[in-house]
């Protein structure tokens, strides 16, 4: 009934070919983005900003980056953590070498240094496949991080070893650093989400991203039919590895505030991996599920026992913590192997028959 | 001209000049190596036989050594701890099997793969809510391994080698010598094989893919607890291992990932070239800590010329 979509006629291409062909999800849409937008905003206490909106929309944004480079693409990586690490620096001496530049800017120029540094360990997916590509990002991984470790340039020789993020205004109000409003972090996270999630829609459903999918499920019959391995591979490593960076961007400077090379580590990139697989692999909307469920879950998880007055020490929740994760996403893979956006998939399709099973 | 120097002269200088020095290097990389070829050897035998990217083996190393340590700080004498790991690991290759691997049949590999992601985070959360998070020491004397060192004097100089690596190196080299009789003339072992070149060959002529399976895993799972001893051994018992356990996988991409021998030699060759480089190339050059990432630049270069590896099998490609 709510999803009804007999009387809705297509008259012309362009209306088929329309982001939301069907009313009911861009009404959908215009619910979710009133609570990110306004609802949420004057209702959520800091705890849930710091704890909860920021990770899960910046976790999303590096799920949604990977997941064009092993959802659409097919190429499977594993150094996601470094190359936000590599947006993360990059952003941090933009802004020391130019104070004046815009953070958005500075942010925006960011993702480019990861997009290159990704192209440069792209290249390999040229003759490799499948599981030796996926060792051979881990290449990347260590060497980067590393190098965030040895380099003393990037983090100004400062004596920890860490970046610190300083406090940088933008019209007037401040974004970034200590004295930021957790509610203006919030809005700009938003905001790049959803200009970046708006984009990633139109690439992967247009040419380009239509030439990613040939590559995934065939390379050898799209290279066959006229596509040029190379480009392909190349433009999905690019636009992945920009995404990524910006989201690191965003990831330090949004949220944690300060970072030291290890937070960009192995653990890092697998974080991000579960988002996107049991989110679901070539779809945009499971990162958000997906970041929901991986990012959540531990905060709800601390807060059980406690809530039930069990005396549990904080190292063994962060132990079940971890077991639990491992549990859940067995679970999940065995009971839906395509993540939950097949999950919402399903429903939908029942809720345009609803109350007809047919 | 200096830079040059530096690169291409010097270290061979100093290689030259403490030849007994050298020896030592290449002693403890290759002692290095046997450890990392173990962790490999326990990924080829699971890929071959269910072509499963079996992410857990390097976290099955640290599980069984706690295991083994937990159960001897329980009270447990250590000769009886080893086969209570033992059966400890088969439960877990059972588990694995019936829990994770049969409802996932016919899956995609990299849904597999994420599967066996979700068993080592599983099995860390696991190993540290029973034994503890903190580093604990192996039982090595109480297993009555050698703890003394023995010295030799090559050209004029010292090797010291520690007897408990030697006693690894040893051990190693036991426990893939009756590998290899077992997967080549047994009648498991020919099941295993036969899994590997074609399951459904092997299935149609009632190899029985559930059986096999656990066997394979508990076998990975002997391995893992030699691996374990022999390291923990080393360098004490706690999850920081798993760092060390992803070496193991730039030895495979070295090896290909369906080569018995290709993980032994990669093992052994990025154990010694990887010490090599970090003491006359990385310490004086790079700042140090290059093994963090050597093997993987090393193993990235070779793909790149042989992209199935020294010794995987060819990859013929249908469309």
């Amino acid at each position: 009934m709510l999803y009804r979509t007999a009387g809705q006629f297509k008259t012309s291409y362009a209306e088929d070919h329309a982001l939301f062909p069907v009313r009911q999800d861009a009404m959908l849409l215009g619910v979710i983005l009133l609570f990110a937008f306004v609802i949420l905003p004057l209702t959520a206490s800091a705890f849930t900003f710091q704890a909860l909106l920021i990770p899960v929309l910046i976790y999303a944004l590096a799920a949604l980056g990977l997941n064009i480079l092993t959802g659409y693409a097919g190429q499977l990586s594993l150094g996601t953590g470094a190359f936000m690490g590599v947006g993360a620096y990059a952003c941090y001496k933009l802004i020391t070498i130019f104070p004046e530049l815009n953070i958005f800017l500075a942010i925006a120029l960011s993702g480019f240094f990861s997009a290159g540094t990704g192209v440069l360990f792209g290249l390999p997916s040229l003759r490799i496949k499948g599981f030796y590509l996926a060792i051979a990002t881990l290449a990347a991984q260590f060497f980067l991080v590393w190098l965030f470790q040895k380099w003393g340039w990037l983090y100004n020789y400062s004596s920890s070893g860490a970046i610190q993020v300083p406090n940088i205004e933008m019209f007037g109000v401040t974004v970034t650093g200590p004295r930021a409003s957790d509610l203006v972090q919030y809005y700009f996270v938003l905001v790049v989400v959803c200009l970046v999630t708006w984009l990633a829609i139109n690439i992967t459903r247009g040419r380009i991203g239509r030439m990613w999918k040939a590559v995934r499920d065939m390379d050898i019959a799209a290279e066959l039919v006229g596509i040029n391995l190379m480009r392909a591979k190349l433009t999905a490593f690019f636009v992945s590895s920009y995404i990524v960076g910006v989201s690191g961007a965003l990831f330090v400077f949004m949220w944690r505030g300060a970072a030291e090379a290890n937070l960009f580590d192995i653990s890092l990139s697998f974080r991000v991996l579960f988002i996107a697989i049991i989110g679901g692999l070539g779809s945009i909307l499971g990162n958000y599920l997906g970041a929901f469920l991986i990012v959540a879950l531990p905060v709800v998880i601390g807060a059980v026992p406690a809530a039930f007055g069990i005396p549990i020490s904080s190292s063994t929740v962060e132990h079940l913590n971890v077991m639990t994760i491992g549990a859940l996403i067995i679970a999940f893979l065995i009971l839906e192997p395509h993540g939950l956006a097949r999950l919402w998939a399903i429903i939908r399709e029942k809720l345009v028959l609803w109350p007809f099973p047919h | 001209m200096d830079i040059l120097n530096t690169i291409f002269v010097q270290p061979f200088a100093d290689m030259a000049a403490a030849p007994d020095f050298l020896l030592q290097v290449i002693w403890e990389g290759l002692v290095g190596g046997v450890l990392y070829a173990l962790i490999a050897l326990g990924f080829v035998l699971i890929y071959k036989s269910s072509r499963i990217f079996n992410f857990a083996q390097g976290i099955m190393v640290v599980f069984a050594a706690l295991t083994l340590v937990g159960l001897y700080e329980m009270g447990i004498p250590a000769l009886l701890a080893v086969p209570l790991t033992l059966a400890v690991m088969f439960a877990l290759a059972v588990v694995v099997e019936r829990v994770v691997l049969r409802p996932l049949v016919n899956q995609p590999d990299i849904i597999l793969f994420m599967a066996t992601i979700g068993i080592t985070l599983f099995l860390v959360g696991l190993g540290e809510t029973i034994f503890g998070g903190e580093n604990k020491v192996m039982i090595t004397a109480e297993l009555g391994i050698p703890t003394g060192s023995i010295m030799l004097e090559p050209f004029g100089g010292f090797v010291s080698i520690e007897e408990r690596d030697l006693t690894a190196v040893v051990g190693a080299g036991v426990l893939v010598a009756s590998l290899l009789v077992f997967l080549n003339r047994t009648k498991i072992g020919r099941a295993i094989r036969a899994l590997g070149d074609d399951h459904q060959a092997a299935l149609s002529i009632g190899i029985s893919l559930s059986t096999i399976w656990v066997i394979v895993w508990f076998i990975a799972g002997i391995i893992a607890l030699v691996t374990g001893i022999a390291w923990g051994a080393r360098a004490g018992v706690s999850f920081a291992l798993e760092v060390i356990a992803y070496k193991a996988l730039p030895v495979l991409m070295l090896g290909g990932l369906e080569s018995v021998t290709g993980a032994i030699v990669g093992g052994l060759a990025i154990g010694v070239l990887e010490k090599l480089f970090e003491v006359y190339w990385g310490q004086p050059l790079l700042g140090g800590n290059t093994e963090a990432w050597f093997a993987y630049v090393l193993a990235l270069i070779v793909l790149l010329f042989r992209p199935q590896g020294l010794f995987g099998e060819r990859i013929i490609e249908r469309v």
